[in-house]
């Protein structure tokens, strides 16, 4: 009496075991250009450890790694040179916008800040804070985590769907405050 | 510390007619574009001001009571008798050229960059003038007044890029 599966059991199993995989081994590409930093720092640092969630390494090398943690500002200067760092990275791969200012300008609305990274980078998760505490940047890898378990697959095609494809905000301008 | 009573009278002395004046601890010398290049010779050579601090200036498109449109401002001061003294500049549209220190003090080389960048004003005589915070190709002065503090959309003029874009 054979036991009754559907037919892409199999498949389901492979990608949650690649999801598994891949979310217990987030190696995070620090991107840290402003105070959110030193926070990203002390999260790496051994009292808050990012190291038992699988991020072990800080690899500066984008070939090496799969999270890109923007932590900071990011002026207009800095931004081609963001863009040429995520497209380096290999697939799959996946985006914390940490902080206040890398989620949408934070307190600098002004002429050189980019207001949201998400406007040109596609984002996975957004930390808010002044800086964020450790802690909540450690929340926000564990949600990631379980972001890439509930939607992974293990040919990355999660990120095909029409839902991963559209521009994250609508790229509206807000109103100019003062003379133009 | 503001200049010596001497320094002051010995500076009187030398250019009469550029009003010196004194305001909360800080001496002042207001002089003319044309003369610029002698009198800051002058503090360096004789007066001994062998520190330029600072360059920057002032926008007073929109302040009320003001004559001239950008205020050079040089912040100078001696090493050996604690002075300082503050050298102002007046320009105008569309003449806005004035000469560079760079052949007297080493250090106005990014100071004098930064003017320019931020105010537009043109430093005769400098050997690398470009723009040393924004980008080079961005194409305004962001410091002067009627340049807005959002910007004219330079700062989102950027590709985005979408997911599996290589």
């Amino acid at each position: 009496m054979a036991i009754e599966l559907p037919d892409n059991v199999v498949v389901t199993k492979l990608d949650e075991l690649a999801s598994w995989c891949r979310k217990n081994s987030l190696w995070p590409m620090p991107f840290a250009t402003a105070c959110c930093g030193i926070e990203l720092m002390a999260t790496g640092a051994s009292r808050h450890d990012l190291a038992r969630f699988g991020a072990e390494v800080f690899r500066f090398s984008p070939r090496q790694c799969d999270l890109m943690i923007v932590a900071g500002r990011v002026v207009m200067k800095m931004l081609p040179v963001l863009q040429r760092i995520w497209q380096q990275m290999h697939e799959p791969k996946w985006c914390i916008s940490m902080g206040a200012c890398a989620s949408t300008g934070g307190v600098f609305d002004t002429y050189c800040v980019v207001q949201g990274i998400d406007r040109f980078i596609p984002v996975d998760m957004y930390v808010p804070g002044c800086p964020p505490r450790p802690e909540q940047l450690i929340q926000a890898i564990i949600d990631l985590q379980d972001k890439i378990q509930r939607e992974g697959t293990i040919s990355g095609a999660e990120f095909e769907t029409a839902q991963r494809q559209m521009t994250k905000r609508a790229l509206q301008e807000l109103p100019m405050y003062g003379r133009a | 510390m503001p200049a010596k009573p001497e320094t002051i009278a010995a500076l009187q002395a030398k250019f009469a007619g550029f009003s010196v004046s004194e305001f909360r601890g800080d001496t002042r010398f207001a002089v003319p574009k044309d003369s610029l290049l002698t009198v800051m010779q002058h503090l360096k050579s004789d007066g001994k001001f062998d520190l330029l601090v600072d360059v920057t200036c002032v926008d007073y498109l929109n302040y009320r009571d003001a004559r001239d449109r950008f205020g050079l401002v040089y912040l100078l001061a001696n090493t050996i008798t604690n002075e300082r003294l503050t050298v102002r500049c007046f320009l105008n549209e569309p003449d806005l050229t004035v000469p560079s220190m760079v052949p007297l003090w080493g250090g106005s080389n990014w100071l004098e960059r930064e003017v320019y960048d931020m105010f537009g004003i043109i430093f005769d005589g400098h050997p690398d003038l470009r723009r040393i915070l924004m980008p080079d190709e961005f194409a305004a002065f962001p410091l002067r007044k009627d340049y807005p503090l959002q910007g004219r959309g330079e700062r989102h003029n950027f590709p985005v890029l979408k997911r599996n874009q290589a």
